[in-house]
C-alpha cells in the first residue's frame, strides 16, 4: 500500500490535468487553477519542512562535531538571524505593523548588505573561471575546435565596444560583415537552429517521462523501500 | 630547446597569474571609471520601440523574475525599462515568482518612481502584487483569473479596493508583458503559459546566459529580447538619448560596460597566448 497509495494519486492527479488542458468546460477547465491554488498551500509546508531538515542536518554536523561543522555553524546562525530579524521585523522604523524589507529595518540591511554583495560575488567568480577556462581549453587542435575558436572570438568581441570600432569604416553595404553584426548572426542562425533542436528533444523527453510517471512506470521518485 | 621550455611552460601558465590580470584589469578600469559609446543593435532598437508604441494609460505587467546573483547583470535593464514605462505613463503592474523579485521592485520603486516620477500614485499608476509561489501554475491561474491567485496586494491591501485592479481580471487585459528573468521560472514560462495562450505581447530582458534559450520564440512568441549587460548598456543609451531628463545620472550598464570590454580583452588576448604557444610547441616537437 506504501507504493500503490502514491501511484494512484499520480495517476488520478496526471489524469485529471491533462483533462483540464483539453476540455475548457466546467468542472474540468478550472482544476488547473483550483490544483494551483492546492500547491501554494503545499509549498508553504515544503517551506517549513526544508528549514526543519536544514536545521537537523546542520544541527547533527555541529553536536557530532563532524568535518567542516564550523561551516554548518555559520548556516544555523545565518539561518536563525534571519528569521528572527524577518518575523520579529526587529529595528523596523515602522515598528511590528510596517512591511518587513522596509528600509532602516535589520531585514533590508542583511538582504542589503551581506546577501546581495554575497550572492553578487559568488556569480562573479564565474569571471575568473572563464578566463582560465578559455586559456587553457580553447586550442585549434582540429577543424571543430577551430570553428568554435572563431566563433568564440567574434562573439567576445562583438560584445564590446572594440568589436563595433573594428570594423565601423565598412561601407553600409557590407554591414553584415561587422563583428556585431556576425555577432548577431551566429546567435540568430547555427545557435538558434541548435537551440531549437535541443528544446524540441527535451519536450519529446519531457513527455515521454511524464507519461511514464502518470502511468506508474517511472516510480523512482518514490524512493527505495 | 630553451624555446620550445619557455612556450611549454607559457602553455601551462599558473591560473592565479590569470585571475591577478583579470581582478587588477577590472578594478582599474572601475576605479577609472571607463566607458565606452554604445550602438545599440536592431534587436535593443525593438525592444525600445515595443515600449514607444504603448499609448498613455496602457497596462503593462512587469515580472520580476530575478535574485541577488543576477542583479548586476539584470537590475540595470528592468531599472531602464520602469524609467521608459513611466515616461510614457502607463499603468505598471509589479509582480514576481521568484521571492526576491519583490524586493527588486522595493528597490526600482523607490529609485525611480518615487524619485523621478512623483506624480505616479500607488493604486491609481502603479500596484505591487507581490511575490508568489507555484511557477508556472501562477502564470496559468493568472491567464484566466488574477484575483483569484492575488486576493491581496504585497501589503496586504484587498485587491479590489485598489482603483488599478478594476478592469483588470486577466492576462488579457494587459497591453503588454514585460519580462526580466534569470531563469525558471521566467521568460520561458511567460511565453508559453501566460503571453502566447493569451495573445499579449511580451519582451523581455535576460542574462547573457539565458539569451540563446529565449531567441526560438523571436519573433512570434516574443517581440524582443535584451541579454545580457551589453544589451541593457545600449538600451540605457537609448533611453538616455530619449529622455535625458529622466535618464539618470547613474547609467549602471553603461559603467559596467567598461570592465566588461577590458576582461574580455585579456580573455582573448590569452587564447592568442594559448595558441601561439600550442603550434609554436607542436612545430618544434614534429
Amino acid at each position: 500500500m506504501r507504493r500503490q497509495i502514491p501511484l494512484l494519486i499520480t495517476f488520478i492527479v496526471g489524469i485529471v490535468l491533462i483533462l483540464s488542458a483539453f476540455i475548457p468546460r466546467a468542472p474540468f477547465g478550472s482544476l488547473g487553477e483550483e490544483f494551483t491554488v492546492f500547491f501554494d498551500i503545499i509549498a508553504v509546508f515544503a517551506f517549513i519542512l526544508g528549514g526543519g531538515a536544514l536545521i537537523k542536518l546542520h544541527g547533527d554536523k555541529i553536536y557530532k562535531r563532524k568535518k567542516g561543522w564550523g561551516y554548518s555553524l555559520v548556516t544555523v546562525a545565518g539561518f536563525f538571524i534571519t528569521l528572527i530579524a524577518g518575523l520579529l521585523k526587529t529595528g523596523n522604523p515602522e515598528g511590528f505593523a510596517g512591511k518587513v524589507d522596509i528600509e532602516g529595518s535589520h531585514f533590508y540591511a542583511l538582504y542589503e548588505y551581506v546577501f546581495l554583495p554575497l550572492g553578487a560575488t559568488m556569480f562573479s567568480l564565474l569571471a575568473f573561471f572563464v578566463a582560465s577556462a578559455s586559456f587553457r581549453a580553447f586550442r585549434a587542435k582540429n577543424r571543430e575546435a577551430t570553428i568554435l575558436l572563431v566563433a568564440a572570438f567574434i562573439i567576445l568581441l562583438g560584445r564590446t565596444f572594440l568589436g563595433s570600432l573594428l570594423t565601423l569604416w565598412l561601407p553600409e553595404q557590407l554591414n553584415f560583415l561587422t563583428i556585431p553584426e556576425l555577432a548577431n548572426w551566429i546567435m540568430n542562425v547555427p545557435n538558434l537552429a541548435g537551440q531549437r533542436a535541443i528544446m524540441i528533444g527535451i519536450s519529446l523527453g519531457v513527455i515521454s517521462t511524464s507519461l511514464k510517471i502518470i502511468l506508474g512506470v517511472e516510480s523512482s521518485y518514490l524512493g527505495n523501500d | 630547446m630553451r624555446v620550445k621550455r619557455f612556450f611549454e611552460k607559457l602553455s601551462t601558465l599558473d591560473r592565479r597569474i590569470i585571475y591577478c590580470l583579470i581582478g587588477v584589469s577590472i578594478i582599474i578600469s572601475l576605479i577609472g571609471k571607463l566607458q565606452f559609446r554604445e550602438f545599440p543593435s536592431a534587436m535593443t532598437k525593438k525592444v525600445f520601440a515595443t515600449i514607444e508604441s504603448l499609448p498613455k494609460d496602457a497596462k503593462v505587467l512587469v515580472a520580476m523574475d530575478y535574485d541577488p546573483p543576477s542583479e548586476p547583470e539584470l537590475h540595470p535593464m528592468a531599472t531602464a525599462f520602469v524609467r521608459q514605462l513611466a515616461a510614457k505613463e502607463v499603468n505598471l503592474y509589479f509582480v514576481a515568482l521568484w521571492p526576491m523579485g519583490q524586493v527588486m521592485t522595493s528597490k526600482i520603486v523607490d529609485k525611480v518612481l518615487k524619485k523621478k516620477f512623483p506624480d505616479y500614485q500607488y493604486g491609481k499608476d502603479y500596484v505591487d502584487l507581490g511575490f508568489k509561489s507555484g511557477n508556472q501554475g501562477v502564470i496559468n491561474v493568472m491567464r484566466t483569473n488574477i484575483k483569484k491567485l492575488f486576493t491581496t496586494d504585497r501589503g496586504g491591501t484587498d485587491i479590489n479596493s485598489i482603483p488599478l485592479m478594476e478592469h483588470v481580471s486577466s492576462l488579457k487585459d494587459f497591453d503588454l508583458i514585460v519580462s526580466v528573468s534569470a531563469g525558471y521560472p521566467g521568460i520561458i514560462e511567460w511565453i508559453q503559459f501566460g503571453s502566447d495562450p493569451a495573445g499579449v505581447p511580451i519582451i523581455n530582458g535576460s542574462t547573457a546566459v539565458q539569451a540563446p534559450q529565449v531567441f526560438p520564440y523571436f519573433p512570434r512568441q516574443l517581440a524582443g529580447v535584451l541579454g545580457g549587460i551589453k544589451a541593457a548598456a545600449e538600451y540605457e543609451s537609448l533611453v538616455k538619448e530619449r529622455y535625458p531628463e529622466i535618464a539618470g545620472d547613474e547609467n549602471m550598464a553603461i559603467m559596467r560596460m567598461g570592465p566588461q570590454t577590458i576582461a574580455h580583452l585579456i580573455i582573448i588576448f590569452f587564447i592568442v597566448v594559448g595558441n601561439i604557444c600550442y603550434f609554436v610547441t607542436r612545430k618544434m616537437s614534429v
